[in-house]
């Protein structure tokens, strides 16, 4: 699927723990620039893990994680999000006790609000508008979903992770948040993003990799994947099928 | 809509109880003896304040239990005799100017003190014990106990007078009710930290780092933002408060002994408890209220003096299991 050459994000044989528990069994694939990579799979392929660990929230216990050409492995979190590496977690990662501008100042460099990218995210989200001095905690579940990305793009970013932003949302959030995405693909924004929604899956993704039980076991073209069902049935079982 | 006035009134109430209690000891005690109360409580309430807000930081940010929190208090309480018995020639003197000057020396040298013992502390032992819960009690009261004897080393065994500057012993009227001079230069310096801390956590964007750590700390540190670096100065400053405020509680008491801090040390994690974890602003609250109660508690019944901070913080818990303000989701 992919030319070391055109990745920007590279991993190599991951292995990772949570605790004495092994759940990354040698991670291998690639996410490259200006795309959309799909990371698909059932619940407790190690999907969440895998983001967590590029971000260095939990260590890679062997392999490599190649971002840019240099590794980020060993690397601590604030230094890999300096890299320009944006994640957005499944939980959303909202501070609830801050007001949404304060949630986004977070996010911006020492010298604050850059006026084209605000005005970009506003564009995107108009609802933050709305809420801009309201505590982030008092959000609808969606609201806080466009809080969550527009926060990871509130500064020029190299890379977006960002997991299942569509879970728990109702079918019209989930159309404006695709609606965000395909927006940022037309920027040509690499994002690395994993969903459980093969529809949003199908509508942004250009590439995919699809793990299960910790590894990867199918990489290749999303178009290509979302026209055969037969092979979406063997990847991704019926957990799948019943979101489309 | 009922829902609706149920959810503000369930939000609001917190911040209603303080003055309930305030008014509701009124007609229990009577004009005269309640402003003296409430002055006191004020007083005492806002030093607690001043010790317990470090700490709740401290365990919000980085969920560290620091026992030795009260070594600060009395490192603070101890330099400051030292640094106020060459300055005795202002502290006696009957001018305001010299003894505010003195005691803002004395201020700062115990802040500063405690501050850069909580920086080797941090280095040397609670650096250690990160996520380690059970080591970080055992190893905190082991170097409570070490900094004590280290004082009495130091300064000796005995307590020491440390009397209040000429101008702020007494007491003032206000009506027919007494209040001493120094609760009320007790309760302006309080005053003054917690506005300068809140306007620090709410106006810079170093305090928007420390208040969103302690809500979320990976999420902070996925932003960019070393945590660890900002634990560290959080520290420094929590002891720092911790020395300021025993200095104020030591002068309060008029005499400083080694185990100063650890009659504070109950009171200030019911404070902790109350106020929720990692909220300062529920620290400041739970602070004042500790305080009118003990006051009002003493006056009305003093039997039950000794226990009215854990009832009241048994009701609270009741009533919000994780206190009046919780913040630390991740705890």
């Amino acid at each position: 699927m992919t030319d070391a050459a055109e990745a920007l994000l590279r991993l190599e044989g991951v292995y990772a723990n949570i605790g004495r528990y092994r759940i990354l069994h040698g991670v291998d694939f690639a996410a490259r620039r200006g795309r959309v990579t799909m990371l698909l799979g059932r619940n407790g392929a190690g999907k969440t893990t895998t983001l967590r660990t590029i971000m260095g929230l939990w260590k890679a216990r062997l392999g490599k994680i190649i971002f840019d050409g240099q590794s980020i492995a060993a690397k601590e979190t604030p230094h890999i999000a300096r890299l320009g590496i944006a994640y957005v977690p499944e939980n959303m990662g909202i501070f609830g006790k801050l007001t949404v501008r304060e949630n986004m100042l977070l996010a911006t460099g020492r010298s604050g609000f850059a006026r084209q990218h605000l005005d970009r995210v506003l564009e995107s989200f108009p609802a933050l508008r709305v809420k801009w001095e309201s505590p982030a905690g008092s959000l609808s579940g969606g609201q806080k979903q466009m809080l969550a990305i527009g926060r990871a793009i509130i500064e020029q970013r190299r890379l977006l992770l960002i997991d299942e932003p569509t879970k728990g949302l109702s079918p019209a959030m989930v159309d404006q948040l695709v609606a965000a995405l395909l927006r940022l693909k037309r920027e040509h924004t690499t994002i690395l993003l994993v969903e459980q929604n093969f529809r949003v899956a199908e509508a942004v993704g250009d590439d995919v990799a699809v793990m299960d039980e910790g590894r990867i076991i199918h990489t290749g073209d999303m178009a290509a994947l979302s026209t055969n069902h037969g092979l979406q049935h063997r990847l991704l079982g019926l957990s799948m099928a019943d979101s489309l | 809509m009922s829902r609706d006035w149920l959810k503000q009134l369930q939000r609001w109430a917190p911040y209603a109880l303080t003055p309930l209690v305030v008014v509701a000891a009124l007609p229990a005690i009577g004009l005269g003896p309640w402003v003296t109360l409430t002055v006191a409580g004020l007083t005492m309430g806002i030093m607690l304040f001043m010790v317990a807000s470090g700490l709740t930081l401290i365990f919000g940010l980085m969920d560290v239990l620091n026992f030795a929190h009260a070594a600060f208090v009395a490192v603070g309480a101890y330099v400051a005799v030292s640094v106020l018995r060459p300055l005795a020639g202002w502290t006696n003197e009957m001018s305001l100017t010299l003894n505010l000057a003195a005691l803002f020396v004395a201020l700062v040298s115990a802040a500063i003190a405690s501050g850069a013992l909580g920086f080797v502390f941090e280095r040397v032992i609670i650096r250690q014990v990160y996520g380690a819960p059970l080591r970080q009690i055992l190893i905190t009261i082991g170097a409570l106990t070490v900094i004590e004897q280290l004082i009495v080393a130091l300064w000796g065994p005995q307590a020491i007078p440390l009397p209040k500057p000429a101008m702020l012993r007494g007491s003032v009227f206000i009506g027919s009710s007494s209040i001493e001079t120094y609760r009320l230069f007790a309760l302006c310096v309080g005053l003054a930290v917690a506005a300068a801390m809140h306007l620090f956590l709410t106006r810079t964007r170093l305090g928007l780092v420390v208040r969103a750590g302690v809500e979320d700390r990976e999420m902070i540190q996925s932003l960019g933002y070393n945590i660890r670096r900002v634990f560290v100065g959080v520290f420094m400053a929590g002891t720092a408060l911790a020395g300021m405020g025993g200095m104020m509680w030591g002068q309060y008491q008029a005499v400083v002994g080694s185990q100063i801090g650890d009659s504070m040390t109950i009171l200030v994690f019911i404070i902790l408890i109350i106020g929720g974890l990692g909220s300062v602003g529920g620290c400041f609250i739970a602070a004042i209220l500790v305080g009118l109660t003990s006051n009002y508690v003493g006056f009305l019944a003093p039997k039950l003096a000794l226990g009215s901070n854990i009832l009241l913080m048994a009701l609270i818990l009741l009533w919000r299991p994780r206190g009046l303000f919780p913040i630390a989701e991740h705890h």
